[in-house]
Protein backbone atom coordinates (compact mmCIF):
# COMPACT_ATOMS: atom_id res chain seq x y z
CA UNK A 1 0.00 0.00 0.00
CA UNK A 2 0.95 3.49 -0.49
CA UNK A 3 2.91 4.13 2.85
CA UNK A 4 3.08 7.90 2.40
CA UNK A 5 -1.02 8.39 2.23
CA UNK A 6 -1.41 5.43 5.39
CA UNK A 7 1.14 7.96 7.32
CA UNK A 8 -0.83 10.85 6.01
CA UNK A 9 -4.35 9.48 7.56
CA UNK A 10 -2.82 8.36 11.00
CA UNK A 11 -3.59 11.64 13.13
CA UNK A 12 -6.97 11.46 11.73
CA UNK A 13 -7.90 7.72 12.29
CA UNK A 14 -6.55 8.03 15.52
CA UNK A 15 -9.12 11.43 15.48
CA UNK A 16 -11.83 8.55 14.82
CA UNK A 17 -11.29 6.12 17.01
CA UNK A 18 -10.93 8.89 20.21
CA UNK A 19 -14.40 10.33 18.80
CA UNK A 20 -15.56 6.48 19.15
CA UNK A 21 -14.73 6.12 23.31
CA UNK A 22 -11.05 5.10 22.62
CA UNK A 23 -8.59 6.79 24.99
CA UNK A 24 -5.95 7.97 23.21
CA UNK A 25 -3.41 5.62 24.16
CA UNK A 26 -5.06 2.68 22.90
CA UNK A 27 -6.44 4.62 19.84
CA UNK A 28 -2.97 5.30 18.81
CA UNK A 29 -1.65 1.75 19.50
CA UNK A 30 -4.45 0.07 17.51
CA UNK A 31 -3.35 2.54 14.72
CA UNK A 32 0.31 1.71 14.71
CA UNK A 33 -0.41 -2.29 15.06
CA UNK A 34 -2.58 -1.56 11.51
CA UNK A 35 0.35 0.27 9.71
CA UNK A 36 2.93 -2.74 10.90
CA UNK A 37 0.10 -5.22 9.43
CA UNK A 38 -0.43 -2.69 6.27
CA UNK A 39 3.77 -3.28 6.00
CA UNK A 40 3.94 -6.84 6.67
CA UNK A 41 0.78 -7.97 4.28
CA UNK A 42 1.15 -5.46 1.19
CA UNK A 43 -2.43 -4.57 1.08
CA UNK A 44 -3.70 -2.43 -1.06
CA UNK A 45 -7.23 -1.50 -0.38
CA UNK A 46 -9.07 0.66 -2.68
CA UNK A 47 -10.28 2.91 0.31
CA UNK A 48 -7.16 3.55 2.36
CA UNK A 49 -8.77 5.61 4.71
CA UNK A 50 -11.40 2.66 5.45
CA UNK A 51 -9.32 0.44 5.43
CA UNK A 52 -7.05 1.49 8.22
CA UNK A 53 -10.24 2.56 10.61
CA UNK A 54 -11.53 -0.56 9.97
CA UNK A 55 -8.25 -2.79 10.57
CA UNK A 56 -7.42 -0.05 13.82
CA UNK A 57 -10.79 -0.55 14.81
CA UNK A 58 -10.50 -4.29 15.14
CA UNK A 59 -7.03 -3.90 16.45
CA UNK A 60 -8.37 -1.89 18.89
CA UNK A 61 -11.27 -4.24 20.04
CA UNK A 62 -8.69 -7.30 19.96
CA UNK A 63 -6.69 -5.55 22.72
CA UNK A 64 -9.95 -4.46 24.53
CA UNK A 65 -10.99 -8.22 24.65
CA UNK A 66 -7.26 -9.49 25.67
CA UNK A 67 -7.46 -7.41 28.44
CA UNK A 68 -9.50 -9.30 31.11
CA UNK A 69 -9.14 -6.29 33.46
CA UNK A 70 -11.09 -4.16 31.14
CA UNK A 71 -14.51 -5.96 30.93
CA UNK A 72 -16.67 -3.05 31.51
CA UNK A 73 -14.55 -1.22 28.92
CA UNK A 74 -14.93 -3.81 26.57
CA UNK A 75 -18.87 -3.67 26.94
CA UNK A 76 -18.77 -0.22 26.07
CA UNK A 77 -16.71 -1.01 23.00
CA UNK A 78 -18.53 -3.49 21.78
CA UNK A 79 -21.66 -0.91 21.21
CA UNK A 80 -19.63 0.07 18.57
CA UNK A 81 -21.01 3.47 18.19
CA UNK A 82 -22.02 5.87 14.97
CA UNK A 83 -18.51 7.41 13.53
CA UNK A 84 -19.04 11.35 14.60
CA UNK A 85 -19.23 14.14 12.32
CA UNK A 86 -16.44 14.99 10.24
CA UNK A 87 -13.72 16.80 12.72
CA UNK A 88 -10.39 15.35 11.35
CA UNK A 89 -9.04 18.80 11.13
CA UNK A 90 -9.63 19.77 14.77
CA UNK A 91 -9.06 16.09 15.34
CA UNK A 92 -5.42 16.22 13.54
CA UNK A 93 -4.78 20.11 15.70
CA UNK A 94 -5.46 17.97 18.93
CA UNK A 95 -3.31 15.53 18.11
CA UNK A 96 -0.22 18.25 17.47
CA UNK A 97 -0.97 19.69 21.09
CA UNK A 98 -1.35 16.71 22.60
CA UNK A 99 2.05 14.64 21.49
CA UNK A 100 3.56 18.51 21.98
CA UNK A 101 1.94 18.38 25.74
CA UNK A 102 4.17 20.49 28.13
CA UNK A 103 4.37 18.02 30.66
CA UNK A 104 6.84 16.16 28.54
CA UNK A 105 10.31 16.19 27.95
CA UNK A 106 11.38 17.52 24.03
CA UNK A 107 12.89 13.70 23.43
CA UNK A 108 9.08 12.04 24.71
CA UNK A 109 7.17 14.74 22.09
CA UNK A 110 9.45 14.28 19.35
CA UNK A 111 9.20 10.73 19.66
CA UNK A 112 5.35 10.68 20.11
CA UNK A 113 4.67 13.46 17.71
CA UNK A 114 6.45 11.43 15.00
CA UNK A 115 4.32 8.28 15.88
CA UNK A 116 0.68 9.49 16.62
CA UNK A 117 1.06 12.68 13.93
CA UNK A 118 3.81 11.68 11.39
CA UNK A 119 2.08 7.90 11.11
CA UNK A 120 5.53 6.46 11.42
CA UNK A 121 6.57 3.08 13.11
CA UNK A 122 8.73 3.07 15.95
CA UNK A 123 11.56 1.01 14.07
CA UNK A 124 11.80 4.13 11.85
CA UNK A 125 12.04 6.73 14.77
CA UNK A 126 14.38 4.40 16.18
CA UNK A 127 16.72 4.44 13.32
CA UNK A 128 16.52 8.37 13.11
CA UNK A 129 17.65 8.73 16.31
CA UNK A 130 20.46 5.70 16.52
CA UNK A 131 18.90 4.12 19.42
CA UNK A 132 17.39 0.62 19.95
CA UNK A 133 14.10 0.15 18.68
CA UNK A 134 12.92 -1.13 22.58
CA UNK A 135 14.36 2.02 23.96
CA UNK A 136 12.19 3.80 21.81
CA UNK A 137 9.40 1.79 22.26
CA UNK A 138 9.66 2.24 26.19
CA UNK A 139 10.32 5.96 25.53
CA UNK A 140 7.10 6.64 23.48
CA UNK A 141 5.08 4.32 26.36
CA UNK A 142 5.94 6.47 28.97
CA UNK A 143 5.09 9.75 27.00
CA UNK A 144 1.64 8.41 26.50
CA UNK A 145 1.22 7.62 30.06
CA UNK A 146 2.19 11.29 30.83
CA UNK A 147 -0.55 12.51 28.62
CA UNK A 148 -2.70 9.85 29.50
CA UNK A 149 -4.79 12.94 31.89
CA UNK A 150 -4.90 15.04 28.95
CA UNK A 151 -8.22 15.45 28.02
CA UNK A 152 -8.16 15.31 23.81
CA UNK A 153 -10.82 18.67 23.61
CA UNK A 154 -8.03 20.50 25.58
CA UNK A 155 -6.81 23.64 23.78
CA UNK A 156 -2.94 23.61 23.24
CA UNK A 157 -0.32 26.53 22.57
CA UNK A 158 0.87 26.21 19.33
CA UNK A 159 4.22 27.52 19.95
CA UNK A 160 5.28 24.36 22.15
CA UNK A 161 4.38 22.29 18.93
CA UNK A 162 6.22 24.81 16.56
CA UNK A 163 9.70 24.24 18.62
CA UNK A 164 8.85 20.33 18.24
CA UNK A 165 8.92 20.62 14.82
CA UNK A 166 11.54 22.60 14.82
CA UNK A 167 13.65 19.98 16.98
CA UNK A 168 12.77 17.33 14.22
CA UNK A 169 13.79 19.78 11.70
CA UNK A 170 17.38 20.10 12.97
CA UNK A 171 17.76 16.43 13.42
CA UNK A 172 18.57 15.71 9.68
CA UNK A 173 18.80 12.41 8.21
CA UNK A 174 20.38 9.58 9.56
CA UNK A 175 18.99 5.70 8.83
CA UNK A 176 16.54 6.04 6.18
CA UNK A 177 14.13 7.99 7.46
CA UNK A 178 14.57 11.98 6.32
CA UNK A 179 13.63 13.67 9.37
CA UNK A 180 13.49 16.84 8.03
CA UNK A 181 11.83 16.23 5.11
CA UNK A 182 9.16 14.54 7.73
CA UNK A 183 8.75 18.28 9.64
CA UNK A 184 8.20 19.81 6.65
CA UNK A 185 5.37 17.65 5.94
CA UNK A 186 4.06 18.29 9.44
CA UNK A 187 4.83 22.00 9.88
CA UNK A 188 3.04 22.40 6.33
CA UNK A 189 -0.06 20.05 7.52
CA UNK A 190 0.05 22.58 10.70
CA UNK A 191 0.24 25.48 9.01
CA UNK A 192 -2.63 24.43 6.72
CA UNK A 193 -4.68 24.24 9.54
CA UNK A 194 -4.07 26.86 12.13
CA UNK A 195 -3.16 30.00 9.89
CA UNK A 196 -1.01 30.80 12.60
CA UNK A 197 1.91 33.62 11.62
CA UNK A 198 4.78 31.41 13.45
CA UNK A 199 4.03 28.05 12.25
CA UNK A 200 4.08 29.87 8.11
CA UNK A 201 7.30 31.14 9.33
CA UNK A 202 8.15 27.91 10.71
CA UNK A 203 7.78 26.35 7.63
CA UNK A 204 9.57 28.99 5.46
CA UNK A 205 12.09 28.86 7.94
CA UNK A 206 12.34 24.84 6.95
CA UNK A 207 12.23 25.01 3.19
CA UNK A 208 14.89 28.01 3.05
CA UNK A 209 17.08 25.59 4.66
CA UNK A 210 16.35 22.50 2.79
CA UNK A 211 16.71 24.58 -0.18
CA UNK A 212 20.19 24.74 0.76
CA UNK A 213 21.44 21.33 1.94
CA UNK A 214 22.41 19.63 -1.74
CA UNK A 215 24.97 22.42 -1.25
CA UNK A 216 25.77 21.98 2.58
CA UNK A 217 28.23 19.44 2.10
CA UNK A 218 30.62 18.09 -0.33
CA UNK A 219 30.80 15.11 -2.24
CA UNK A 220 33.18 13.57 0.42
CA UNK A 221 30.85 14.32 3.35
CA UNK A 222 32.93 17.57 4.29
CA UNK A 223 31.03 20.70 5.72
CA UNK A 224 30.11 23.48 3.13
CA UNK A 225 30.19 26.85 4.50
CA UNK A 226 27.26 29.16 3.52
CA UNK A 227 29.60 32.11 1.14
CA UNK A 228 31.30 28.80 -0.34
CA UNK A 229 28.46 27.19 -1.32
CA UNK A 230 27.70 26.00 -4.73
CA UNK A 231 24.58 28.39 -5.27
CA UNK A 232 23.47 26.66 -8.56
CA UNK A 233 22.53 23.94 -6.52
CA UNK A 234 19.97 25.49 -4.60
CA UNK A 235 16.35 24.59 -4.71
CA UNK A 236 14.89 27.33 -6.83
CA UNK A 237 11.60 26.07 -6.05
CA UNK A 238 11.90 25.45 -2.02
CA UNK A 239 13.99 28.93 -2.53
CA UNK A 240 10.57 30.86 -4.28
CA UNK A 241 8.07 28.51 -1.81
CA UNK A 242 9.46 29.49 0.66
CA UNK A 243 9.86 33.37 0.71
CA UNK A 244 6.04 33.48 -0.50
CA UNK A 245 5.07 32.05 2.26
CA UNK A 246 7.25 34.11 4.64
CA UNK A 247 5.68 37.46 3.01
CA UNK A 248 2.52 36.20 3.45
CA UNK A 249 3.08 35.95 7.19
CA UNK A 250 4.84 39.18 7.62
CA UNK A 251 2.31 40.72 5.78
CA UNK A 252 0.19 39.79 8.97
CA UNK A 253 2.32 42.04 10.80
CA UNK A 254 2.40 39.75 13.82
CA UNK A 255 6.24 39.25 14.16
CA UNK A 256 7.86 36.10 15.83
CA UNK A 257 11.02 34.75 16.06
CA UNK A 258 10.72 31.86 13.64
CA UNK A 259 9.12 34.70 10.81
CA UNK A 260 12.54 37.06 11.72
CA UNK A 261 14.89 33.73 11.13
CA UNK A 262 13.22 32.99 8.33
CA UNK A 263 13.51 36.30 7.02
CA UNK A 264 17.40 36.24 7.41
CA UNK A 265 17.18 32.58 5.55
CA UNK A 266 15.53 34.68 2.60
CA UNK A 267 18.20 37.23 2.65
CA UNK A 268 20.96 34.46 1.97
CA UNK A 269 18.63 33.16 -0.44
CA UNK A 270 18.59 36.24 -2.30
CA UNK A 271 21.99 36.81 -3.05
CA UNK A 272 23.21 35.01 -6.55
CA UNK A 273 26.94 35.29 -4.89
CA UNK A 274 28.02 35.79 -1.19
CA UNK A 275 29.13 39.09 -1.74
CA UNK A 276 25.89 40.29 -3.00
CA UNK A 277 24.62 39.58 0.81
CA UNK A 278 22.92 42.32 2.05
CA UNK A 279 24.33 41.94 5.02
CA UNK A 280 22.80 45.20 6.69
CA UNK A 281 19.30 43.71 6.49
CA UNK A 282 20.10 40.82 8.01
CA UNK A 283 21.69 42.81 11.15
CA UNK A 284 18.54 44.31 11.25
CA UNK A 285 16.36 40.86 11.78
CA UNK A 286 19.00 39.44 13.94
CA UNK A 287 18.16 43.27 16.44
CA UNK A 288 14.24 42.11 15.74
CA UNK A 289 15.60 38.86 16.67
CA UNK A 290 17.33 39.60 19.93
CA UNK A 291 14.45 41.63 20.72
CA UNK A 292 12.16 39.33 20.51
CA UNK A 293 13.80 36.12 22.08
CA UNK A 294 16.47 37.85 24.21
CA UNK A 295 18.69 34.69 23.21
CA UNK A 296 22.04 34.25 23.63
CA UNK A 297 22.65 32.59 20.61
CA UNK A 298 20.22 35.58 18.58
CA UNK A 299 23.28 37.74 19.66
CA UNK A 300 25.80 35.18 18.86
CA UNK A 301 24.68 35.41 15.01
CA UNK A 302 23.96 38.91 14.96
CA UNK A 303 27.93 39.45 16.18
CA UNK A 304 28.82 37.58 12.51
CA UNK A 305 26.35 39.62 10.60
CA UNK A 306 27.68 42.63 12.48
CA UNK A 307 31.05 41.40 11.16
CA UNK A 308 30.13 41.36 7.76
CA UNK A 309 28.39 44.62 7.55
CA UNK A 310 30.71 47.11 9.29
CA UNK A 311 33.70 44.67 9.63
CA UNK A 312 35.50 42.49 12.01
CA UNK A 313 36.22 44.85 14.35
CA UNK A 314 32.81 45.72 15.22
CA UNK A 315 31.75 42.22 15.00
CA UNK A 316 34.29 41.18 17.59
CA UNK A 317 32.89 44.51 19.95
CA UNK A 318 30.00 42.29 19.10
CA UNK A 319 30.86 39.30 20.48
CA UNK A 320 32.44 41.16 23.80
CA UNK A 321 29.98 40.66 26.32
CA UNK A 322 28.86 37.00 25.52
CA UNK A 323 29.21 33.77 27.40
CA UNK A 324 32.46 32.46 25.65
CA UNK A 325 30.98 28.92 26.70
CA UNK A 326 28.51 29.75 24.32
CA UNK A 327 28.24 27.01 21.51
CA UNK A 328 30.18 27.80 18.64
CA UNK A 329 31.77 31.43 20.32
CA UNK A 330 35.17 30.33 19.77
CA UNK A 331 34.44 29.18 15.90
CA UNK A 332 33.09 32.61 15.55
CA UNK A 333 35.88 34.42 17.38
CA UNK A 334 38.19 32.53 15.38
CA UNK A 335 36.44 33.54 12.15
CA UNK A 336 36.25 37.20 12.96
CA UNK A 337 40.20 37.58 13.92
CA UNK A 338 40.84 36.01 11.06
CA UNK A 339 39.22 38.54 8.78
CA UNK A 340 40.83 41.07 10.89
CA UNK A 341 44.30 40.05 9.65
CA UNK A 342 45.32 37.51 13.10
CA UNK A 343 45.86 34.54 11.43
CA UNK A 344 48.11 33.15 14.04
CA UNK A 345 45.33 33.78 17.07
CA UNK A 346 42.78 32.64 14.75
CA UNK A 347 44.42 29.19 13.98
CA UNK A 348 44.74 28.75 18.33
CA UNK A 349 41.22 29.89 18.68
CA UNK A 350 40.01 26.83 15.74
CA UNK A 351 42.18 24.33 17.48
CA UNK A 352 40.18 25.35 20.55
CA UNK A 353 37.09 25.37 19.19
CA UNK A 354 37.34 22.23 16.84
CA UNK A 355 37.74 20.23 20.60
CA UNK A 356 34.70 21.79 21.78
CA UNK A 357 32.79 21.40 18.20
CA UNK A 358 29.44 19.86 18.79
CA UNK A 359 29.41 17.17 15.99
CA UNK A 360 32.14 15.50 13.62
CA UNK A 361 31.31 17.23 9.91
CA UNK A 362 31.81 20.91 12.30
CA UNK A 363 35.48 19.46 15.12
CA UNK A 364 36.70 18.20 10.94
CA UNK A 365 35.61 21.78 9.33
CA UNK A 366 37.06 23.80 12.05
CA UNK A 367 40.37 21.55 11.89
CA UNK A 368 40.90 22.08 8.56
CA UNK A 369 40.54 25.91 9.03
CA UNK A 370 43.40 25.82 11.70
CA UNK A 371 45.01 23.47 8.88
CA UNK A 372 44.83 25.92 6.19
CA UNK A 373 45.70 29.19 8.50
CA UNK A 374 48.60 27.31 9.79
CA UNK A 375 49.80 26.31 6.13
CA UNK A 376 49.86 29.72 5.29
CA UNK A 377 51.85 30.95 8.12
CA UNK A 378 54.22 28.40 7.12
CA UNK A 379 54.53 30.22 4.43
CA UNK B 1 34.35 -15.96 15.06
CA UNK B 2 34.14 -12.92 17.30
CA UNK B 3 33.87 -9.45 17.96
CA UNK B 4 37.10 -6.99 18.75
CA UNK B 5 36.99 -2.89 19.79
CA UNK B 6 39.33 -0.89 18.04
CA UNK B 7 40.21 2.04 20.68
CA UNK B 8 41.71 4.80 19.40
CA UNK B 9 43.27 7.37 22.10
CA UNK B 10 43.78 11.33 21.91
CA UNK B 11 46.40 10.68 24.25
CA UNK B 12 47.35 7.31 26.70
CA UNK B 13 48.64 5.56 23.90
CA UNK B 14 52.20 5.07 22.70
CA UNK B 15 53.22 7.88 20.41
CA UNK B 16 52.69 7.48 17.07
CA UNK B 17 55.34 7.29 14.30
CA UNK B 18 54.16 10.29 12.36
CA UNK B 19 53.18 12.07 15.42
CA UNK B 20 52.39 15.91 14.12
CA UNK B 21 49.01 17.20 15.03
CA UNK B 22 46.10 17.57 12.78
CA UNK B 23 45.95 21.33 12.67
CA UNK B 24 50.11 21.24 11.52
CA UNK B 25 48.87 19.17 8.42
CA UNK B 26 48.20 20.72 5.03
CA UNK B 27 44.30 20.96 4.35
CA UNK B 28 44.28 18.05 1.86
CA UNK B 29 46.31 15.82 4.16
CA UNK B 30 43.45 16.12 6.74
CA UNK B 31 41.04 15.50 3.77
CA UNK B 32 42.38 12.80 3.16
CA UNK B 33 42.97 11.10 6.36
CA UNK B 34 38.80 11.96 7.17
CA UNK B 35 38.20 9.65 3.35
CA UNK B 36 40.75 6.84 4.47
CA UNK B 37 38.56 6.29 7.53
CA UNK B 38 34.98 6.71 6.16
CA UNK B 39 36.24 4.45 3.72
CA UNK B 40 37.89 1.82 5.20
CA UNK B 41 33.97 1.63 7.49
CA UNK B 42 32.25 1.49 4.11
CA UNK B 43 34.82 -1.46 3.18
CA UNK B 44 33.72 -2.99 6.12
CA UNK B 45 30.30 -2.96 5.94
CA UNK B 46 30.44 -4.02 2.34
CA UNK B 47 32.25 -7.71 3.71
CA UNK B 48 29.90 -7.65 6.64
CA UNK B 49 32.20 -7.30 9.46
CA UNK B 50 31.22 -3.94 10.74
CA UNK B 51 29.22 -3.53 13.55
CA UNK B 52 29.63 0.05 15.15
CA UNK B 53 31.52 3.24 15.46
CA UNK B 54 31.39 6.42 17.62
CA UNK B 55 33.54 9.03 18.21
CA UNK B 56 33.84 11.09 21.59
CA UNK B 57 34.52 14.79 22.42
CA UNK B 58 37.57 15.19 24.59
CA UNK B 59 35.98 16.90 26.71
CA UNK B 60 34.22 14.76 30.02
CA UNK B 61 34.97 14.01 33.66
CA UNK B 62 34.87 11.96 36.55
CA UNK B 63 31.85 11.49 38.64
CA UNK B 64 31.11 9.42 41.68
CA UNK B 65 28.62 8.85 44.25
CA UNK B 66 28.78 10.84 47.33
CA UNK B 67 26.94 9.75 49.77
CA UNK B 68 22.90 9.42 50.47
CA UNK B 69 20.67 13.04 49.81
CA UNK B 70 23.92 14.59 48.16
CA UNK B 71 24.89 15.40 44.49
CA UNK B 72 27.57 13.30 42.80
CA UNK B 73 31.04 14.72 42.72
CA UNK B 74 32.76 15.28 39.78
CA UNK B 75 36.51 15.79 39.09
CA UNK B 76 37.50 16.97 35.79
CA UNK B 77 37.98 18.25 33.13
CA UNK B 78 40.46 15.15 32.70
CA UNK B 79 44.30 15.70 33.81
CA UNK B 80 46.83 15.99 31.29
CA UNK B 81 47.77 12.92 32.23
CA UNK B 82 44.81 11.00 31.79
CA UNK B 83 44.83 8.14 29.09
CA UNK B 84 42.04 9.82 26.42
CA UNK B 85 39.76 7.69 23.98
CA UNK B 86 39.33 9.67 21.12
CA UNK B 87 36.79 6.98 19.61
CA UNK B 88 35.74 2.96 18.56
CA UNK B 89 34.94 0.74 15.80
CA UNK B 90 33.05 -2.39 16.87
CA UNK B 91 34.36 -5.10 14.13
CA UNK B 92 32.90 -8.79 14.15
CA UNK B 93 35.27 -11.16 12.38
CA UNK B 94 36.38 -14.99 11.81
CA UNK B 95 39.72 -14.94 13.06
CA UNK B 96 42.45 -12.68 15.77
CA UNK B 97 44.07 -12.66 12.45
CA UNK B 98 41.20 -10.80 10.43
CA UNK B 99 41.18 -8.26 13.69
CA UNK B 100 44.90 -7.84 13.83
CA UNK B 101 44.90 -7.30 9.97
CA UNK B 102 42.43 -4.59 9.92
CA UNK B 103 43.86 -2.91 12.91
CA UNK B 104 47.24 -2.45 10.94
CA UNK B 105 44.92 -1.54 8.11
CA UNK B 106 43.64 1.31 10.44
CA UNK B 107 46.09 2.86 11.98
CA UNK B 108 48.02 3.20 8.27
CA UNK B 109 45.47 6.15 8.00
CA UNK B 110 47.61 8.67 6.11
CA UNK B 111 48.55 11.98 8.38
CA UNK B 112 51.24 14.91 8.17
CA UNK B 113 53.15 14.44 4.22
CA UNK B 114 50.37 12.27 3.11
CA UNK B 115 52.96 9.34 4.76
CA UNK B 116 51.08 7.06 7.33
CA UNK B 117 50.22 8.14 11.02
CA UNK B 118 51.73 4.23 12.37
CA UNK B 119 49.33 4.88 15.03
CA UNK B 120 49.13 2.28 18.07
CA UNK B 121 45.31 1.57 17.95
CA UNK B 122 43.72 -0.86 21.43
CA UNK B 123 42.60 -4.10 20.01
CA UNK B 124 40.25 -5.80 22.70
CA UNK B 125 38.27 -9.10 22.30
CA UNK B 126 34.61 -9.00 23.23
CA UNK B 127 33.91 -11.89 25.98
CA UNK B 128 31.97 -14.87 23.36
CA UNK B 129 28.64 -15.86 24.20
CA UNK B 130 28.16 -19.03 26.35
CA UNK B 131 27.23 -21.41 23.74
CA UNK B 132 24.42 -23.91 24.76
CA UNK B 133 26.73 -26.61 23.09
CA UNK B 134 29.65 -26.53 25.59
CA UNK B 135 26.84 -26.67 28.99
Amino acid sequence: MNEALLKELVPEVIGVLVRRGADFAAAEDAVQDALVESVRTEVSPRDPKGWLITVSWRKFLDAVRADTSRRRREEQAEAEPEPGPCEAVDDTLQLYFLCAHPSLTPASAVALTLRAVGGLTTRQIAAAYLVPESTMAQRISRAKKTVSGVRFEQPGDVSTVLRVLYLVFNEGYSGDVDLAAEAIRLTRQLAAITRHEEAAGLLALMLLHHARRPARTGPDGTLVPLAEQDRGLWNTRLISEGIGILQAALGRDRLGEFQAQAAVAALHADARTAEETDWVQIVEWYDELVALTDSPLARLNRAVAVGEADGPRAGLAALAGLDPALPRYTAVEAYLHERDGDPARAARLYVQAARSAPNIPERDHLTRQAARLNARLRG
Amino acid sequence: MGKYLLLKHYRGAPASVNDVPMDQWEPDEVTAHLKYMNDFADRLKSTGEYVDSQALSPEGTFVRYDGEGRPPVTDGPFAETKDLIAGWMVIDVETYERALELAGELSAAPGAGGKPIHEWLELRPFYGVHATATE
